[in-house]
């Protein structure tokens, strides 16, 4: 579903449960962002989130992997730990129990190596496998990131290189090279614990991740909701190996075309920017990494705990006064 | 080569109706592409156009119908045209450096290549394509002496692509001021799909 249409069927949920009746929401429908935040006490939030989607690589482990990736991910954009998860399982009766253990293995395997624990699930008939997991985090509420809170002056940072949602549709029909398939593969299945945890050592003052919107739409929607514009510059940002290639190729799913269409209004290109390159920022992600607003005074120690780390962040723009998004060269 | 392929690719989830028209287009000949969706028709569209195709569009009632013909514009590489004489394929010219050739001083150089692209509004054959690699760069962005005469050769319908790994490591990536900001494998394809290419 398009941003668009999801904007226009949540809108009557938001008004069944009005903001001030429920004050220990402290991010629901209202303000939308990457996973519920609920307040129990002083000391504790609980985080809950679940996706799930369609096989988007051949192998069953690894389809497991990311798809549980993906799924927790929110909670690393909200600052939590992942502490519990359920599957939530779709899969065709003719499907052997060998592939479906495949599947649930690589998932159950993410949660241990997020510290979380696997502890149940449901599963239904359905024509096409689909696979994801519903996951409850914990955070202090007063530790908690969303998109809302970037700053003029502040620096934009990425944690993944994009590119993955290109590449796996282009495997989709049978023409992504290997190489490219296996480096998708591994972005997609790494988990966002690391990056948040390094995050979490700075001052950090907005943090997104970048999924189905791609980077223009959850960029959109930080500048948004922070009352500022960002500015990415095209020539910093990461791609993985091959996007480019088939960018250059025309190969963008119809995901693009509806992440285009819902956020075009508020994002500009610089003259010079090829429309290739437009689209591929436009292009939907899967499993992405995260997107910050740091402090321009942390950002020397940010990047030195990255490298200590051996994990790599890109610095891909900053934060203006204004609103929405512009792509400098 | 009067033959025309049909893909009907009404229904079809992107990026299907791009792949099913390149396949058709790799064949050879004339292609017909009939999609129902305005994303599809621009991404068939760029794809066939960027393969140095033209195309001819007609909404009819029941689908936008795309008429490919290939290998009329220059450019014309990424898709293979049976049997195309090479003085049809593109003529590359590079431009690797801020100076034409070598000697004691480097003023000189510049005082050359400037000239060059003064001149070059005015010989026979005008390159197809001009990229510019390395120091080259520099100018094409703001205050370079050779803007107009560059603007000049792209209103003659010269491309002109920029390396933009070139403009980064020079830090004049918000100062360009005439032509296409490119990637290398665009520019690696231009180059190894060049009918001839002439290095500065």
């Amino acid at each position: 579903m398009g941003p668009e249409t999801l904007a226009q069927v949540l809108r009557p949920l938001r008004e069944l449960f009005p903001a001030e009746q429920h004050p220990d929401l402290l991010v629901g429908l209202a303000v939308s962002d990457d996973a519920a935040v609920y307040k129990l006490d002083d000391e504790t939030a609980v985080i809950q989130t679940l996706d799930f989607f369609t096989p988007v690589v051949d192998d069953p482990y690894d389809y497991g992997a990311v798809a549980a990736a993906n799924a927790m991910s929110d909670v690393y954009a909200m600052g939590g730990e992942v502490i519990l998860a359920l599957n939530i399982c779709g899969f065709p009766p003719d499907l052997p129990p060998g592939v479906i253990s495949e599947i649930l293995r690589g998932g159950a395997e993410k949660v241990a190596e997020a510290g979380g624990v696997l502890a149940g699930g449901h599963t239904v008939d359905d024509e096409e496998p689909k696979y994801g997991l519903s996951v409850m985090g914990m955070v202090h509420p007063e530790r908690i990131w969303t998109k809302a809170a970037a700053q003029p002056g502040d620096v934009l940072v990425l944690t993944k290189p994009l590119g993955v949602g290109l590449i796996t549709t282009v495997l989709k029909a049978d023409m992504a090279a290997s190489a490219h398939i296996d480096g998708a593969v591994e972005s997609m299945k790494k988990l966002n614990r690391q990056a948040a945890r390094i995050l979490g050592q700075v001052e950090v003052r907005a943090v997104t991740d970048v999924t189905g919107f791609a980077l223009l739409g959850h960029g959109y929607e930080m500048a948004e909701k922070s009352g500022v514009r960002l500015r990415f510059h095209l020539g910093q940002i990461p791609f993985l190996e091959g996007a480019r290639e088939y960018a250059d190729m025309w190969l963008f799913p119809g995901g693009t075309c509806d992440n285009e269409r819902a956020y075009q209004h508020g994002v500009t290109f610089a003259p010079g920017i090829e429309e290739e390159m437009e689209q591929l920022l436009y292009t939907p992600e899967t499993s992405g990494g995260l997107l910050a607003a740091v402090p321009r005074e942390q950002l020397d120690a940010l990047l030195e705990r990255f490298e200590a780390a051996s994990h790599p962040c890109w610095v891909i723009g900053e934060v203006m006064e204004g609103e929405g998004v512009e792509v400098i060269i | 080569m009067n033959m025309t392929q049909t893909v009907d690719a009404r229904g079809l989830p992107c990026p299907q109706p791009v792949i099913q028209t390149r396949k058709a287009m790799e064949e050879g000949g004339e292609v017909l592409s009939i999609v129902d969706s305005e994303t599809s028709q621009r991404n068939v569209t760029r794809m066939a156009e960027k393969s140095g195709a033209t195309v001819e569009a007609e909404q009819l009632e029941d689908g936008i119908y795309l008429r490919i013909t290939l290998g009329e514009r220059p450019e014309a590489q990424a898709v293979p045209t049976v049997g195309a004489a090479p003085e049809d394929e593109p003529l590359v010219l590079v431009v690797p450096s801020e100076m034409m050739g070598r000697g004691e001083h480097d003023e000189l150089g510049r005082v050359l290549i400037r000239a060059f692209f003064h001149t070059l509004r005015e010989v026979e054959p005008l390159p197809d394509v001009v990229v510019f690699l390395n120091s080259g760069v520099k100018w094409v962005v703001e205050g370079s002496p050779a803007v107009e005469d560059l603007r000049a050769l792209i209103e003659e319908g010269v491309e002109i692509l920029t390396c933009g790994t070139c403009l980064g490591y020079y830090d004049l990536k918000e100062n360009v001021a005439v032509g296409t900001v490119s990637n290398m494998y665009t520019i690696a394809e231009t180059m190894l799909g060049a009918g001839r290419v002439v290095h500065l």
